[in-house]
């Protein structure tokens, strides 16, 4: 239907009077990527997209959209389309006359604009509500008019800021498989934000994750997930423990650290020199609980909170200079060999399964 | 046997629940009877009089109670009432059209140009400053303004534009208009700002994404959706100006008449029942105007 276009941002920076919402952030979208944008709330993120979409003008650096360099075009010439958060429906405007609008700013005959929006709600399966009010329809309804709104000016890129946040649970994971079906079908380049990494994850063939006005990481999921970049990266997508700690020394290709406390942990990677600062991830679920570990390869805490959820359980650990060290068993071996809260257990883990973490230039 | 349990329990229930809820039927009357009685001895009962004495008879003296239709008779039949009302008509479409102008503008101004809730506060009761002082002293001051020997008049002959003092600048339908505007334009003001301040701003940025440039976002997402206030203000604008008498006769100095004035001129002469039949037919006007206008917007979502 369209061709996509690739997306770059060069050392794109946003201030706003004395705050810095977005610090020289470079990043090279391929055409026809779902990208996510991922992040807490005041990451950044948002303004990214919309310095993206010419909403918000960008105090330094340059946007460039295929081999456009967009950075002072009004939003309508930048080949772009964006979705609001809210949908910023016209509610004053039936569908056709909503999806129709693009057009009629562009001065098409009545006939031919209300033709094309009927076929643009028809594939987006809203052609049978064509006449009515967006006040009328559900929040999924809605996204999807908002969806034909901006995918009838054929755009390069669709640019989609927090879409599933309105809807409900249920609702979200579908409009979610929706969203990822109607990219690869039109193979437009999509730029999504969210908070929800759960969501990024599901979608995204590249995810962004936004930190203090700044990227974090940029890698497809499955490396975002599991060589995250920092300690940041690894917290925010959950599933992996971070500990610090300064390094004290390497021995047998591990590098040894001390966690302020007591514990002495070694993980597997490049060494330091002695006393720098070091983060290390492992992940949750592949510790092992009541088993003697090798050395620096796990410490002996005290069962401090037992939840059950089903197929896992997860405990919670707490060791010397460790504390709430997250271990997810699963249902089985848990029940195999119970522990209480209160329990004084030994811990394990592979080497493999550590993560030296990166820290960003400040 | 949790269910088995809790059936009896809901069928003891429902009997003291019927009896409360027959208590709750007259609840909602008993808390509009206070608000009906006034509505009902101040506004009803009174225009219900007027209705009654509209049909009756009267001489230079007294009026005498009867069915007449003569009241109504030299009301519609006179050309002296057909021209009056046209020329309150005139007045209203022209202080319509310009308080809605004026309005619109200054509450876009106020709605999206003042970025601070705080300085839009501030300047919303600056606007309020004249109401103030009551209406016939705002439309006093405006004498030594425009008269002959007033300050426009004065700059005017001082430099030279003008070789003798403007004469239509007081006592004429321009100082009517220009001061029915003065004291009409925030009856406008307030409703359009109050529907500016509810668009969602994010319809602006869907409406610039589509293209559309700052005189299409006015056309087609603004003014459409600040109709319901532009309606509201416009009820109240019209009705306003159709009953105002004050202004007409103080700022044309009696050389213009409107409806209100020939009704209170009536009334000088002890001409009720022409007054009160005269008053019907005006309300009844008015009212058309506005069932008119509600058939043409819809502002039942700003109430």
């Amino acid at each position: 239907m369209s061709k996509a276009a690739e997306i770059d941002i060069v050392s794109v920076s946003k201030v706003y009077g004395a705050t810095t919402a977005v610090e020289d952030i470079s990043l090279k979208i391929p055409a026809g990527t779902y990208c996510c944008l991922l992040g807490p709330s005041g990451c950044g993120k948002t303004s990214t997209l919309r310095m993206i979409a010419g909403h918000e003008s960008i105090s330094s650096g340059d946007v460039r959209l295929g081999n456009v360099v967009v950075t002072d075009l009004p939003p309508a010439r930048r080949g772009t389309a964006m979705m609001f958060q809210s949908y910023a429906l016209f509610p004053h405007l039936d569908l056709v006359d909503n999806v129709a609008f693009s057009l009629k700013m562009k001065g098409v005959g009545k006939a031919e604009r209300h033709a094309k929006a009927l076929d643009m709600l028809k594939l987006m399966q809203m052609d049978g509500y064509a006449s009515r009010r967006p006040a009328q329809l559900s929040g999924g309804q809605q996204q999807r008019v908002a969806l034909a709104r901006a995918l009838i000016t054929d755009p390069e890129a669709l640019l989609l800021d927090e879409p599933l946040s309105a809807l409900d649970p249920f609702l979200k994971i579908r409009m979610r498989a929706e969203l990822k079906k109607l990219q690869a079908s039109l193979g437009i380049t999509f730029v999504h934000v969210t908070h929800s990494q759960e969501e990024a994850m599901a979608l995204a063939d590249l995810i962004v994750v936004m930190n203090d006005g700044r990227i974090e990481q940029a890698a497809p999921p499955r490396t975002v997930f599991e060589r995250p970049a920092t300690a940041f990266v690894a917290r925010f997508m959950g599933d992996h423990n971070v500990v610090s700690g300064r390094v004290s020394g390497e021995r047998d290709g591990l590098a040894f650290f001390d966690v302020p406390g007591g514990a002495s942990l070694a993980a597997s990677g490049q060494a330091r020199e002695p006393g720098a600062p070091i983060d290390i991830a492992i992940r949750t679920d592949r510790v092992r609980v009541g088993e003697a570990p090798a050395a620096g390869l796990g410490f002996s805490g005290i069962v401090s909170n037992i939840e059950y959820r089903g197929a896992t359980v997860k405990l919670s650990v707490n060791g010397a200079g460790i504390e709430d060290f997250t271990v997810i068993l699963d249902d089985e071996s848990f029940f195999a060999r119970p522990v209480a809260v209160g329990d004084a257990v030994p811990i394990a883990w592979d080497v493999e399964d550590t993560i030296i973490l990166g820290r960003l230039n400040s | 046997m949790t269910v088995a349990l809790e059936r009896p329990a809901m069928a003891a229930a429902r009997p003291v629940r019927r009896r409360r809820f027959s208590i709750g039927a007259i609840a909602p009357y008993l808390q509009a009877t206070p608000l009906a009685l006034i509505l009902g001895a101040f506004l009803l009962l009174p225009i219900l009089m007027i209705v009654v004495v509209s049909f009756w008879d009267y001489d230079f003296a007294a009026m005498y109670p009867d069915f007449l239709t003569t009241n109504y008779a030299d009301v519609l039949g006179s050309w002296v009432t057909w021209k009056t009302y046209l020329n309150t008509l005139k007045y209203a479409a022209i202080v319509w059209a310009l308080t809605l102008f004026i309005g619109f503008w200054v509450a876009y101004f106020l709605a999206f140009h003042i970025r601070t809730t705080a300085m839009q506060m501030v300047l919303f009761l600056v606007c309020t400053v004249p109401f103030l002082t009551s209406n016939i002293i705002r439309m006093i001051s405006w004498i030594p303004v425009l008269g002959r020997n007033g300050l426009v008049n004065s700059t005017l002959v001082q430099l030279g534009l003008v070789p003798k003092p403007v004469e239509w600048l007081l006592y004429s339908e321009f100082a009517v208009v220009l001061a029915m505007v003065h004291l009409y334009t925030l009856f406008m003001v307030t409703p359009i700002f109050n529907t500016l301040m509810r668009i969602d701003r994010s319809l602006f940025e869907a409406a610039r994404d589509a293209g559309a440039s700052g005189w299409q976002i006015l056309w087609n997402v603004v003014i459409p959706l600040a109709k319901p206030g532009m309606a509201i203000g416009t009820i109240f604008v019209v009705t306003l100006v159709m009953a105002d008498f004050s202004t007409v006769q103080v700022m044309s100095g009696g050389q213009s008449a409107s409806v209100a004035l020939m009704m209170k001129n009536q009334m000088s002469l002890l001409q009720y029942p022409a007054a009160a039949a005269n008053a019907v037919v005006l309300l009844v006007l008015v009212l058309l105007m506005v069932a008119g206008i509600l058939r043409i917007v819809d502002i039942r979502k700003e109430l």
